[in-house]
């Protein structure tokens, strides 16, 4: 078996941002003293003026980003996504989203990334949090070439975004020619017994879960969701009636992605449906590969979700 | 008659029915003016503003009469005597910033941006109302002139950094504004901004720190005080002036010194009085968010007259 490469895609981050930048002087980053954990160190070096660095103050820093939209710039606010979301929640609802302000929040090393460290450095709520908010595009790419267009597409959207950038390695999962699309989920693999719809760091995992399947000649459809908000609600439907039953899988709380495919599902099309990803817990001490797995976040534990509902 | 209050402040008033005409758009201070002229200018406005400010509460059932009469003074100020802004500037890049933090003070802001022309008068009389561009708190969605969406506290003075970050970055010469209350500078996200603002010498940024010493519930020093609060903010690198901020011609003079010649930021410490002038009103915490009777406005209009 050929090792498959993995990706950070914090590089694709900062290499698209240094590319845009060059070109697009309205654009700034704002951090938290978070240059090094966003890997902006190469933006910081070329453009040392449009680096603004509040220190540790979340509050201040996403306000910050809100005045700079106010004179015409394009902040790229870029923190860990645990601190960003949660200690700024209130400055993300109103002086980004309430406000329609053109700034990207980018949550770095989301989920449980930050493995060991424990449930104050992870960010798994933010999915939930921040599909509740209007207005708000909520973006989770699943490898570099996705992270990348979506930070040129978030460079040029006049609103407000949420940019979830992982640092766990990830291989390249989508298709040669590939174009981001809010709202429009892209399918990876064809079938019509189950449909395994994952978002972000674990597409790669619902991907292997579908193999698994195939064994058990399960034929799975594998979407990926690339935003949560707005939610490709035709996909989903077409996956409700077409497969009759939907495994949501994400490196989130279950009320992220699988909240907003069951309201859409319940709402016009219900079907069975299971749920990947933490359900209402803190994680216990344990790397991120470690954590994954005992979550059942693995392509066991989607495959399973998988089987029980073709069982059914 | 007899007035309904739950303090009894208010004395029997002989009612007569008080004329309320339209809002009157008076605009900027008329260029040349004198500075007694000018100063009467802002008199007048902030007079009318008031007259008008509490018949919009009145009318909604709903405000925050006793900060909308302690801010209307730097308000008016701003906006017909200092600020590089008008109607028709409203989009230019290069204008001026005001941010209204203490977003409570709508009505406030809403009836100074009518007195400068930014607004229709006759759209005051929909405070609150269904479907307003009025909201209870300032919207910059809803208001061309709304500068930044304010409400809830702590919210402003970090949004002005980066107006002041932007102004920076684009080489120019524009200022920003920003009005805080004072019970507001409890918020820690206020002291992250000023320690920004005071760390990288945003000269061109000036804080206008609405100090009426009375918060919703009870006054600023009994519930957690501010004090030395002049000496914390030139310890977090500002110019700090000490004014009246009733006295239009202090306040303008002490406007006028932004950018300061020391590159640092400037504060201003507006000293004034919650409810001011009204009587019944001035410096009691009770009117916070208090509603007047009709009795009640009738008797401040008449005090106004006379102010």
């Amino acid at each position: 078996m050929t090792t498959v490469p993995l990706f950070d895609c914090r590089d694709a981050w900062v290499d698209t941002l240094v590319e845009l930048a060059e070109s697009d002087d309205r654009i700034v980053a704002v951090v938290n003293d978070s240059v090094g954990s966003s890997k902006l160190g190469p933006f910081q070096d070329r453009f040392p003026d449009r680096l603004i660095n509040v220190g540790i103050a979340e509050q201040d820093m996403v306000g910050v980003g809100a005045g700079l939209a106010n004179g015409g710039k394009v902040a790229f606010v870029s923190a860990a996504a645990c601190f960003l979301t949660a200690r700024a929640m209130e400055q993300i609802k109103v002086d980004a989203a309430y406000s329609n302000n053109h700034m990207v929040l980018v949550g770095q090393s989301p989920g449980m990334a930050y493995g060991e460290l424990g449930p104050t450095h992870h960010s798994i709520e933010d999915l939930a949090w921040l599909r509740a908010i209007p207005g708000l595009t909520v973006i989770v790419p699943s490898d570099p070439e996705e992270t990348a267009q979506a930070v040129r597409w978030a460079a040029q959207h006049d609103g407000p975004v949420f940019l979830r950038v992982s640092r766990m390695g990830v291989p390249a999962v989508n298709p040669d020619g590939y174009t981001f699309v809010p709202g429009r989920a892209v399918t990876l693999r064809e079938g019509n017994d189950v449909t395994i719809i994952a978002t972000g760091t674990v597409v790669t995992r619902a991907l292997d879960a579908a193999r698994l399947l195939e064994q058990d000649g399960i034929d799975a459809r594998v979407l990926s969701m690339p935003t949560i908000k707005p939610l490709d609600h035709d996909a989903v439907l077409a996956a409700a009636r077409d497969t009759g039953g939907i495994v949501t899988v994400e490196e989130a709380l279950t009320s992220g992605l699988g909240g907003a495919v069951a309201e859409t599902v319940v709402r016009h099309a219900p079907v069975p449906m299971r749920f990947v990803g933490v359900s209402d817990a803190f994680a216990p001490t344990g790397s991120i590969g470690w954590l994954l797995d005992h979550f059942g976040i693995n392509a066991e534990g989607v495959a399973e979700a998988a089987r029980e509902l073709v069982a059914r | 008659m007899n007035v309904e209050t739950d303090e009894d402040l208010v004395p029997a008033v002989d009612s007569a029915a008080h004329a309320v005409g339209d809002l009157p758009v008076m605009g900027r201070i008329p260029a040349g003016a004198s500075r007694d002229d000018a100063v009467a200018h802002l008199r007048e406005a902030a007079r009318l503003v008031r007259r008008r400010d509490i018949q919009m509460v009145r009318a909604a059932g709903l405000g925050h009469i006793g900060g909308e009469f302690s801010v209307i003074d730097t308000l008016v100020t701003l906006y017909l005597g200092v600020a590089n802004i008008s109607p028709e500037t409203v989009a230019d890049p290069e204008r001026d910033r005001i941010v209204l933090s203490k977003g409570h003070a709508a009505a406030a802001l809403y009836t100074t941006l009518a007195i400068a022309g930014f607004i229709p008068p006759q759209e005051l009389s929909t405070f609150m109302q269904p479907q307003a561009m009025l909201n209870g708190h300032p919207a910059r969605t809803k208001i061309d002139a709304v500068e930044a969406s304010t409400g809830p506290l702590g919210h402003g003075l970090p949004i002005a950094v980066g107006m002041a970050f932007a102004g920076r970055l684009d080489g120019s010469s524009r200022r920003t504004f920003v009005v805080t209350g004072d019970g507001e500078m409890q918020e820690g996200s206020n002291w992250e901004a000023l320690m920004t603002a005071g760390n990288h010498r945003l000269s061109n940024l000036c804080v206008v720190i609405d100090r009426n010493r009375l918060q919703q519930g009870a006054r600023v020093e009994d519930t957690n005080d501010l004090e030395p609060l002049t000496d914390k903010l030139r310890a977090f690198g500002f110019e700090v002036h000490d004014v009246d901020g009733h006295d239009h011609g202090a306040l303008l003079d002490a406007f006028a010194q932004v950018p300061s010649a020391s590159g640092k930021p400037t504060a201003v410490v507006a000293h004034t009085l919650k409810g001011h002038p009204i009587s019944f009103m001035s410096n009691n915490v009770a009117w916070h968010h208090k509603v007047p009777t009709q009795e009640q406005v009738e008797l401040a209009l008449t005090e106004l007259e006379k102010s």
